[in-house]
């Protein structure tokens, strides 16, 4: 594992200063995540719950809106028709602004009126209060489908968002993190094995380097014994003798 | 995309008669100058196929935001809504005239299932 599993570099000091900030950065980075994490499921949660009651609201709004569209036409008479052929230009329409949950943009609906209402006509004839009554459901229901439509455009949005961080957070968590401490391990078991080589080279070198001294001593010893002198005197440097001259002819 | 957020996007029906018609008139309802209406009026004559084409086609045009369609529609229609995943356009099941709104059929909850809890549904 702790073979294989590092990053491919070159022990030296700088290497392990690099990772340790490295591994400093990933810890750094994973907490972040984790935070935004939470954030995001916090939100997603409430979203949730938001989605439920709405959901079971929408139930109760539809009902009524099919109900004043029965007695719309119990007292109008048919008109489906009549309403699907006049279509022309909406005039409710939906706007789309940006809310930001931990970076991430989350798209909100919010519906506007513009343009002329093209059924004003329609009921003048008969039923004109039921008519008025069931447009009223509608652009409640409306009203309240493009809220649940919000609320589950983040919903999705939030999802994915939280799966990949999630993932994120993982992945450091297990992969990145791991992969750095080995690689660390490494260094360090690494400079250490080259400080015990040193160490041995030198205790190594200082052994040889007495046994020579020895050696000639020994010689020396020998030569001296032999009657032979060894320890030359030395030259006195100020008492230099007499120097040529130099002539240049 | 910023531009066409400024200018309002519209909402696309698929139901029942009535159900168009009732959103119809809440002031929905939309003709471009294709002649393409943003809704589908589905009875007993309209083919599954035909269902699934308009979706896509809802899907697929960047002037609608949020598609309605009817739970009973959509039930015709699941594996193309299970697949779609996309945030926008905003794909929501409504209930319709004959049958009462089951949320256990929803996609949307159904992918939600798992992180509620009792107490959420009550």
């Amino acid at each position: 594992m702790s073979g294989k599993d590092r990053l491919n570099v070159f022990p030296s000091r700088m290497a392990l200063a690099i990772m340790k900030q490295r591994l400093k950065g990933a810890q750094k980075g994973h907490s972040l995540l984790k935070k935004k994490a939470d954030a995001l499921t916090m939100r997603f949660r409430q979203i949730l719950k938001k989605i439920i009651e709405t959901k079971m609201k929408m139930g109760d709004v539809m009902k009524e809106s099919v109900f004043s569209l029965a007695e719309a036409k119990f007292t109008t008479g048919e008109f489906n028709h009549v309403v699907l052929q006049n279509v022309n230009k909406a005039q409710l329409k939906v706007r789309s602004k940006r809310d930001n949950v931990a970076g991430v943009q989350l798209p909100v609906f919010e519906h506007y009126a513009d343009g002329v209402d093209s059924y004003e006509l329609t009921g003048l004839s008969r039923g004109g209060q039921q008519i008025d009554k069931l447009k009223k459901n509608y652009a409640k229901a409306v009203e309240l489908l493009v809220q649940l439509a919000s609320l589950q455009t983040s919903f999705v949005t939030l999802d994915e968002v939280i799966k990949i961080t999630n993932r994120r957070v993982n992945a450091i968590e297990h992969v990145i993190i791991p992969r750095i401490e080995n690689t660390l391990s490494y260094i360090t078991t690494e400079l250490d094995e080259r400080e015990r080589e040193e160490f041995f080279r030198l205790k190594k070198i200082q052994e040889k380097k007495k046994q020579i001294r020895k050696e000639q001593e020994r010689i020396k010893e020998e030569l001296r014994l032999q009657g032979v002198k060894v320890d030359q005197e030395v030259d006195n440097i100020l008492d230099e003798g007499r120097d040529e001259d130099l002539l240049f002819n | 995309m910023a531009h066409a957020a400024q200018k309002g996007k519209l909402i696309a029906v698929i139901g029942d008669e009535d159900t168009c018609t009732g959103f119809l008139l809440g002031g929905i309802g939309e003709i471009n100058k294709k002649r393409e209406p943003n809704f589908l009026v589905v009875n007993k004559n309209t083919s599954v196929m035909e269902i699934e084409e308009v979706f896509r086609n809802f899907v697929k045009r960047s002037d609608i935001a949020i598609i309605l369609i009817n739970q009973n529609v959509a039930e015709m229609i699941r594996h193309v809504i299970d697949t779609y995943t996309d945030p926008i356009p905003a794909v929501l099941e409504i209930p319709s005239k004959e049958c009462p709104y089951d949320a256990s059929k929803d996609s949307i909850l159904r992918r939600a299932k798992g992180m509620f809890t009792a107490e959420d549904f009550r």
